[in-house]
Order: C-alpha cells, then structure tokens, then sequence
C-alpha cells in the first residue's frame, strides 16, 4: 500500500496548543456572568501564529491557477482581466464601513452609486427597470422566473406554468425554472445551432410562462431567427427570458430590449470584469422592460427628493409597486457593484463596444486557426466563444478530459468541458478581449502539438498534466469514501 | 461497443430491464456504462409502495451523472435492495444480477408487451452509439 | 483600457479571419440592431474615476466616523489585517471555480478547511462550500427539508423570530409554490419558542428558529428539538457563527440542519454584501444538502488531494431535476471566515465573543437604569443584542443621537407595529466602554428634553 504525502496540511495540523494569531483587548466593562447551562465546553478550533497563517495561505495561492496568472479560457465564464483599481475602489472606508441600516440621509453616497448603476444598466440593456438585489446569475434567473410568474398571475392568468429551455442551456436555466415549481420543457437546437424554431411554436400555448433563452447561445452564435423566436412567445403570451451570460459578445453591439426580450439576468463577474473569487461571489442583476418593472424584486433605489431640476437629488430604498419581496437580505452585493461601476465609468460607451469588438474578433482568429485541428460542428462566423470537439477518429481512446488536462503542462487553464451537452467531447473556449494576439497564438500552438501527441503519444495525454504540482485526482474514491472535513478522518 | 442484453428480459427506452418472471428490476449494462463509476444508488420506494409505470423507483450516482429509474410496468414494491447503499460499485460489475433494484409485483402483464425485447434493445442501443 | 491589441495586430487578426473590418465580425446581428446609441458618460482614466469613486464614498458616513450601535443581521466587529492581505492575493480572488483540481488546490484545500471550521462551530457534521447569505440560507434549508421527505410533508414552519429579511426572502421564493410556509404567532414575534409546537403536524417537514433570535435572545432549544422530532419533523437553527464561539452549539442541541450568516467572521460591512451564508447538516442527510462540497482524495502521484464532490446534486448534472439552482456561491467570503478563525483560533474567538458578551451586558445594565428606558426582555438571556423599550419612538430617538455623532439601534417598530418604542441595539467589541457611557449620557438627555 503505497503512503499518501502531504502537500500542504491543514490548519488543524498546523495547530498547536497555547498558539496565538490575534489578540485582543481586556475588557474595559465588569465581566457579567455568564448563561447558566448555554456555555460551551470544548470549541474545537486549531491554533496558529500569525506566522503560520500568513505562510499556509501563501503556499497555498501557488496550487492555483488564475487569470493574474495566464490564459483562462473558460467558454461561458468570461474569465476576463479584472482590473486592480475595482479592488481599491470597493475597499474605500467610504464603502467598506458603511452598515447596511443606517439613515438613509448617511449613505447618499452609496445609493448614488447603486442608482447610477441601475440606470447605466438599463442604457446597456435597452431596458426600463433593473434591480441589484439578485447575488449570481442563477439567482437572478429564479428572480426572473419569478417576475414572469407574478406578471401572468397578476392578469388572471394562472393557467400558465410552463418554461421552455433550449438543450444547449446552461443547468441553472432549467434549474431555476423548477425550483420555481414550473414545468421546464426542453427545445432541441436544429442543425444550425440555432433554437428549433418549428419545434418552439409547436410548444407556444396558452400554458406557456415564457422561454429562457441565451444569445449569443452556449454555441457562441448569434440566433439567427431571434426576430421570429420572440415573436412566436410573445404570440402565445408568453414572456422573453434572456440569460445574460453571454453579454460579453453584444455589449454596444445590440440591446435586449431593442430585440425584444422582456426580462434578462446580468452576470458582474462575467461581463463586468468583478472577480470570480475562486466561485464567487458574483453579482447577478436583473433587468426588465416596462410592463415589468412594478415585479422587480427590492428594494431598489430611486430618486426620492429633488427640488429643482439641476439640484442634487435625494436618493431613497424603495419598494416597487407589485414586487416578489426580497431575494435576499439587504441590496445586494455592494462591493461587487463598486467594481462594475468603476469599471463601466472607465470603459464608457466606446470602451464597452470596443471590448465586445476585441472579444469575437479574439474567438474568431482562435477558431479560424483552429479549425483544420479540431473539428468544430456549427463552424461559421462565432461571438465570444466556439465550441470544438475534444477527439479524433484516428486517436481513439483521447478524449477532450485528456486534451484539457494537458493544457495545463503549457501553464493555460482548460477551456469549459462538457457543455454545451448537445456537442459529444465539447471544448468551449472563450478568450475574452484582455488577451493579446501573442497569448492567443501560444495557445494555438500548443492545441496543436497536443493534436499531434494524440495520434503519435497518446500516453502523455492519457497521465497529463505532469508539470503542475498536482496530478489527476481520485474523483470516485472521493464520492464513495466522503471525507468532507477533517473530523471525518478516523484517528 | 458491445453490452451484454440478457435474452430473458424485457428493456425500456430509458435503459432499465424487468424480469417478467419474478417482477426484478434494475439498469442495464449500457446504462452502466454511460454513468461509469456508480458512487451512490438510492431506492426511493419502500415495500408495500403501489407504483404506476414510470414512477421513479430510484436514484443513481456517479461521479458525473445522475440518472432516476423509472418503474417499467406498475405494480406494487414486493421487496428493495437495501444492499446497494452500501456497494454501488455491483452496478456496474453485475447490472442484471447482484444490482437488482426492486421487485415488483406486476399489475397488468400487459404492459409487458409495450416494452423492447432483447433483439429491439441491442438495436437501440447501436443506433444511440454513433 | 484592458484590451491590449496594436492596431497591426488586429488587421492581422481580420486577415487571418478573412474579413475586412471589425464590422464584418458583427453580420450575423440584425442590422437595425446594430450599433445602439448608449447614454453614458464618456470614459474616464484611472486618475478620473479613483476622484469620481472617492466622492461617491465621501458623501456617506462610516461607523468608523460614528459610534455605531446598529446590528439586526450586518455587525461592526474588527477584521485582522491578514485576512484582506490573503483576499487580496490574484491566486485566490482572479482564479475561478476549482472544476480543474489538479490547478485549483489551492481554493479547495481552503473549502476543505472552511467546511471543517464551520462543522466545529455548529457541531453539525457537513457544511457545503458557502451560500449567498443567511437569508437565502434559510430559503436552502426549507427547501432541503421538503426534499428529504420526497414532498411529503410540504409544510415548513418558521419562527417568528427569524430575522424578517430571511422570512421575506423565504416568502418570496415559495408563497407561489406547492410549499406551505407557515409563521405561528407572527402577531406576537416574541412569544416562547415551545408555541411553534403549536403549528406542528404530521405535515411538517422542518421547524426554523433563530439563535440569537432576531431580539437579540438565547434558548436552549433542546427540549424543543425533541418535540419536533417526535412529531417526525427536522429541526432547523440560524445562528450568529460568532456566538458560537462562546455558547452552545446548536448540533449539541438536536439540531439537523443549522444555518448562518457569516459576516461576523472577518467581512466588512460594505452596505450590505457580499456577505456569507453558512449550511451545515447531518451526514445522512449530505445528497440532500445544496451548493458545492469538497472532499479529501488522492491524486495519483500519492498526494492527499481535494476535490469537487458529490456533484451529481448539482445544477450542471441534474439541470431541472436538481434540488436548487446555485452556482456562483461566495467562496471568497468563505476564504476570509477560514482566515479570520485561523488567526483568532479556539482562544481568540472565544475572547472575541466574551468581549462582546461583556460589553453588551454592561450597556443593557447602563441603559436599563436609565428613567423612561427598560430591558424588553430582563429574564432572558441574550449574547451581543438586546432589546431595549423606550420612552420615545426610536425613529425620533435616533434622528437626535446623529447630533451625538451616534447610530442609535435598530428600530423594531419598521417591521412589528406591536414593537412601538422598542430599539435593538447592538454592541460589540469595538464599541468602548467611553462610548456606551456616550450613548447611555445620550439616551437620557434625549428622553429628559422630550419629558420637558
């Protein structure tokens, strides 16, 4: 039996007794007593210097990968630079130190800022009304779902309790429908790529809550009957659902609302260049036209107070006239909000389309010198993103797990696997506009000397990566022997 | 590719397999396959339980998918295999035998009729697998 | 401007592509689509926006420029210095989710950990990898409750004394749906936790309170645990994580899910997010538990490892068949709670948790002697909030404590009309002893020039 070695321990090995990290003040008050028969008696928690911490974080930052770090084209995450001055920006004690309840009239300053926010969102979105509040974008899609749901009731229209998914949706879109407890019925994409339009009017009755629909799509194409796909819902009465992710490819480009949409979830941490944090937090407004703005989930702000024209307006919470309620506690994810403020303030309107003009053209030059390596099914002019088949026939047994993992030995993170499920062994690789033409053609470079490993050292793929300090790991012993924390060993 | 199909058995469109005789059912051995490492089964019915046809009689895990398997017939729960908690890994090494999922007693055996036999089963899976 | 391309390089990227203009690239898009006019400001260097940001920031006090009193869910407590400083590393705050263990150990060991520290505070047995707050927390946890019994037992009941923003929440993602959520007494917010025994059937799926409840109090809620359990029901608890490092743990309670909001633990006030939603539960109950988990592996050069567990439950497996919708999480928050326990350790939270027990407790005794102001709840225990009944409505109370340089408590009567005059006020262990002195010297000039 072979021993496991320790990379790194954990800080309960790292512990030892009596070790301090931070102290604290004594007590300035008399000690009052304590309640009888509520105190704790053992708080299992480890000890460690200062020292300890600081060097175990440290060591442990270097087993990432991110994008500080190199190439990340992850299809679908937008994983674009994010920009230093958000991080000083949102740590202002101006924003950092500001207690959610406090006077409104002391914190006009951060309701400007969330004002000035929904308002710039709706510019981009083409869209009337947007609220903050929703944390990520599955939270902002079940926020939508709701708005549709309480829009069709507030008709009498409660017949309606159907959505309908394309198969090539992201699993938050399906998800999110069925947490709302609607029916989620899947439309198949034709050969194209595009949504099945025959198929959609066929599901487009007096059941129908709306459709949620991704454009670009998981593809990274445009819908080519996006006209007639909005028509066909809003025929049936139902609602247009845009799943925002994509928004990197249409900024300045084209608006939701100019095509249509009715309601669109926005994602921060995608398209507004806030970091992913290793998985959040995000930030996932919703943006909604006219007739759904009394839905939005609050509060929101607004203009509560403005003598004149020109003078300084009041800003105030408010509750919109028919909303959901609340998704969440507070407003929403400030200091997120921050950082995608300083961010559109910087890009302004050039800026933005410049930076959905720099993304598709990235993602077309990577497909177009791809394309003689890696067969790409509905290879035509792409957004953002492309999706490629990770296998050959004349490498069989190399799969796009095997190419992904040994894009690491050439210091690049993976692109997405797996999704969208309608393309078998799917590569979606999107790189964003912040990386340059040399990055894009290293990368290309090393996709194919990966293609000719596979045909002529498939091994070296089979056992990638190898360079990176951690190898492949045991995904099923994990799922069959859970060990979940560190009380789970048995000692 | 090949998947062993037991000639004795009656398949559904969804990969589950029924025992006419005594009622057993469980995945088959394509399905296996396309879950790879099962890490979890959950019965979700319990003895006694009526069924209708395409009721979801239990859960299985793997490492990257999840699958639900559907009654194929109704009936009523005769017995479950609470074994496969413990060892999921029987599903994928002996699908038709130790990794029987429940029993049921069969309502109306005319709904056998309505599923594949082993010859139709081969053929569906063959035309999933290009 | 972050996007880096030449000029040359991109005709030599269109070239490539094989058209002729940028423009090109975009045929696809419907012509009158094309190209909106969109209103925004004109773009602004670095230097602009950092004095556009800071003017924003300086139109809003801080509770570092005033003596702050304020809790009700978000409190001003102190975050080492390390903890930023770790955040701050790109490692960490520009990686993505860890989908690719072999380059994201370093994320997923620290899950790992942050898993293990929220277990030991709870003494509950899994946490998963963080949800958006406690609000939603709560939501996760009725919507587990009703999973765990297949929709049998449809019916959650919630203590009144949750905190109203969770039960807003839980409201809005449920009153529409087959789920029933039930509040008993929710005209009387403050009346023994053993009546929600009262609501209780063989309809129940889970019964939720708060711990300190939303006033501020302290059960023991073992005895209650008991009495849902008999009635099949399974029992939920919200908790201050930072109480935890002095009282006793809800898993020693009975407890079987037990839920939280984390921004005590090392987060920023930041009006009001992001912060940390906690869940934790029995191990038997793990496939039914939302959101991402980590486990212990190897890989195969030998190395003890951490993964991505479990993710069959998941939204990106079971799509419409999975038990929530949750993705993106706050990972981030979560790195900064593992930090900030580290550091402070078994000893550290507990001298933390102790000061803020003290001071509290020498505030109520200060503030109760005062004429005209008493303890709504003198009998009760409580850990850093009390409730505090006043001879002014709290509105007026705290207009007048701004001239004090103070942010007087929470108004209750905002959410409970019959909770006129009542103000919760928290304190913790940045609040000196000067300034609760300050704000009990406040309270009583306030209340004599209104009696006078």
């Amino acid at each position: 039996m072979s021993e496991i070695t320790l990379r790194e321990p954990l800080l309960v090995e790292l512990s030892s007794p009596g070790r301090r990290g931070v102290r604290f003040p004594a007590a300035d008050v008399p000690a009052a007593d304590l309640p009888e028969g509520l105190v704790r008696d053992d708080l299992p928690l480890p000890e460690l210097s200062e020292v300890d911490v600081v060097r175990h974080y440290t060591r442990l930052s270097q087993f990432n990968h991110a994008v500080d770090i190199d190439f990340y084209p992850l299809g679908s995450c937008t994983m674009k630079y994010n920009p230093k001055i958000n991080e000083d920006m949102a740590r202002l004690p101006g924003f950092a130190h500001v207690h959610p309840l406090q006077p409104e009239e002391t914190v006009q300053g951060a309701l400007a800022l969330m004002y000035y926010l929904q308002e710039y969102l709706k510019e981009i979105t083409g869209l009337a009304g947007v609220s903050l509040q929703p944390a990520a974008g599955a939270h902002g899609e079940l926020t939508g779902v709701l708005i549709m749901r309480a829009y069709h009731r507030s008709r009498g229209d409660t017949k309606r309790n159907k959505i309908l998914v394309p198969d090539s949706a992201h699993g938050t879109n399906p998800a999110s429908s069925a947490m709302s407890g609607l029916r989620v019925v899947e439309i198949p994409s034709d050969a194209r790529g595009n949504i099945d339009l025959e198929k959609l009017k066929a599901e487009c009755d007096d059941t129908l809550v709306g459709l949620m629909i991704t454009n670009p799509n998981t593809l990274g194409l445009f819908e080519e009957h996006i006209d007639e796909v909005v028509q066909a819902v809003h025929d049936a009465g139902g609602l247009v659902y845009g799943d925002g992710a994509n928004l990197n490819a249409l900024l300045g480009i084209a608006r939701f609302g100019d095509m249509g949409f009715d309601v669109v979830h926005l994602n921060l941490h995608k398209t507004f260049s806030t970091p992913h944090g290793g998985g959040g937090p995000g930030s996932g407004p919703v943006a909604v036209a006219e007739h759904l703005v009394d839905f939005l989930p609050g509060p929101i702000v607004a203009i509560v107070d403005q003598d004149e024209e020109d003078d300084l307006p009041t800003f105030g919470l408010v509750m919109p006239k028919r909303s959901i309620g609340r998704v969440k506690a507070f407003y929403g994810h400030f200091s997120v909000m921050v950082r995608a403020l300083t961010y559109i303030l910087m890009m302004g309107a050039e800026g933005l389309r410049q930076v959905a003009e720099d993304a598709v053209l990235n993602a077309n030059y990577l497909r177009v010198l791809l394309q003689d390596t890696y067969h790409i099914p509905y290879n035509r002019l792409c957004k953002h993103e492309f999706v490629a088949e990770g296998r050959w026939e004349d490498a069989p047994g190399v799969r796009a797990l095997d190419i992904s993992k040994r894009l690491m030995d050439f210091g690049f993170h993976p692109p997405t696997n797996y999704f969208p499920l309608i393309v078998h062994e799917a590569l979606m690789i999107e790189p964003t506009e912040t990386e340059s033409k040399r990055t894009l053609d290293a990368f290309v470079a090393a996709m194919k000397q990966i293609a000719r490993e596979a045909r002529e050292n498939p091994q070296v793929l089979h056992e990638a990566p190898h360079t990176t300090p951690f190898g492949r790991v045991d995904e099923v012993k994990a799922a069959r022997e859970l060990v979940l924390t560190w009380f789970d060993w048995n000692r | 590719m090949s998947w062993k199909v037991l000639p004795n058995l009656k398949y559904t469109k969804n990969d589950e397999w029924i025992n006419p005789e005594d009622g057993t059912v469980g995945i088959t051995d394509y399905a296996q396959a396309q879950l790879s490492d099962v890490v979890y089964v959950e019965i979700t019915v319990s003895e006694g339980d009526e069924v209708q046809k395409g009721d979801i009689v239990a859960t299985v895990e793997s490492v990257k998918a999840a699958a639900d398997v559907y009654a194929p017939v109704s009936g009523t729960v005769v017995a479950i295999n609470d074994e496969l908690a413990d060892t999921p890994e029987v599903v994928n090494s002996d699908p038709y035998g130790d990794a029987w999922m429940v029993r049921l007693e069969i309502a109306n055996p005319a709904e056998l009729d309505e599923l594949m036999d082993a010859d139709a089963y081969q053929q569906y899976c063959e035309e999933r697998e290009h | 401007m972050y996007t880096p391309h030449t000029p040359e390089e991109r005709r030599a990227m269109l070239e490539a592509i094989g058209v002729q203009r940028i423009e090109d690239l975009f045929s696809d898009v419907p012509a009158k689509y094309r190209y909106p006019k969109m209103n925004l400001p004109p773009a602004m260097t670095e230097m602009e926006v950092a004095e556009e940001m800071q003017g924003l920031a300086d139109a809003n006090l801080t509770v570092k420029d005033f003596v702050s009193f304020l809790g009700a869910g978000a409190y001003h407590h102190y975050v080492p210095a390390v903890v930023d400083h770790i955040l701050r590393r790109g490692e960490f705050y520009t990686a993505y989710t860890p989908y690719q263990p072999e380059v994201s150990q370093g994320t997923l060991h620290a899950i790992f950990e942050f898993q293990s520290l929220m277990c030991a505070l709870t003494g509950m047995e899994v946490a998963n990898a963080s949800m958006y707050d406690g609000a939603t927390a709560v939501a996760e946890a009725v919507n587990m409750a009703y999973h765990v019994f297949r929709g049998k037992r449809p019916k959650a009941v919630l203590s009144a004394a949750l905190h109203p923003q969770s039960l807003a929440t839980v409201h809005t993602y449920y009153d529409a749906s087959d789920r029933e959520i039930v509040v008993p007494h929710a005209d009387d917010p403050t009346a023994d936790p053993m009546r929600l025994l009262d609501a209780v059937d063989e309809r129940t799926s889970l019964v939720m309170v708060q711990y300190p409840d939303f006033f501020g109090r302290v059960y023991d809620f073992t005895a209650l645990a008991e009495a849902v359990h008999a009635k099949g029901a399974l029992f939920g608890v919200a908790v201050n994580p930072l109480a935890l490092g002095l009282l006793k743990p809800p898993g020693d309670m009975g407890a079987d899910i037990v839920t939280g909001e984390g921004q005590p633990l090392g987060i920023p006030l930041s009006f009001g997010g992001p912060y940390l939603g906690i869940f934790t539960t029995r191990k038997k109950y793990v496939r039914k538990m939302a959101g991402r988990i980590v486990g212990e592996t190897v890989d195969t050069r030998g190395q003890r490892a951490y993964v991505l567990t479990l993710t069959a439950r998941e939204q990106h497996i079971r799509r419409a068949r999975a038990t929530s919708n949750i993705c993106t999480n706050n990972a981030l928050m979560a790195l900064a709670a593992t930090v900030y326990l580290g550091l402070l350790g078994k000893d550290g939270l507990r001298r933390v948790a102790e000061l803020n027990y003290h001071k509290a407790h020498y505030a109520a005794q200060r503030l109760a002697a005062l004429e005209g102001y008493e303890l709504a709840f003198p009998d009760t225990p409580f850990f850093n909030e009390f409730t505090l009944k006043t001879p002014l409505p709290v509105a007026e109370i705290n207009r007048r404590l701004l001239d004090y340089g103070i942010f007087g408590g929470y108004d209750l009567s905002q959410d409970f009309p019959s909770l006129d005059r009542h103000m919760l006020v928290a304190v913790t262990e940045m609040n000196t002893k000067d300034e609760i002195d300050l704000l009990a010297a406040a309270l009583d000039e306030i209340a004599r020039e209104a009696a006078a």
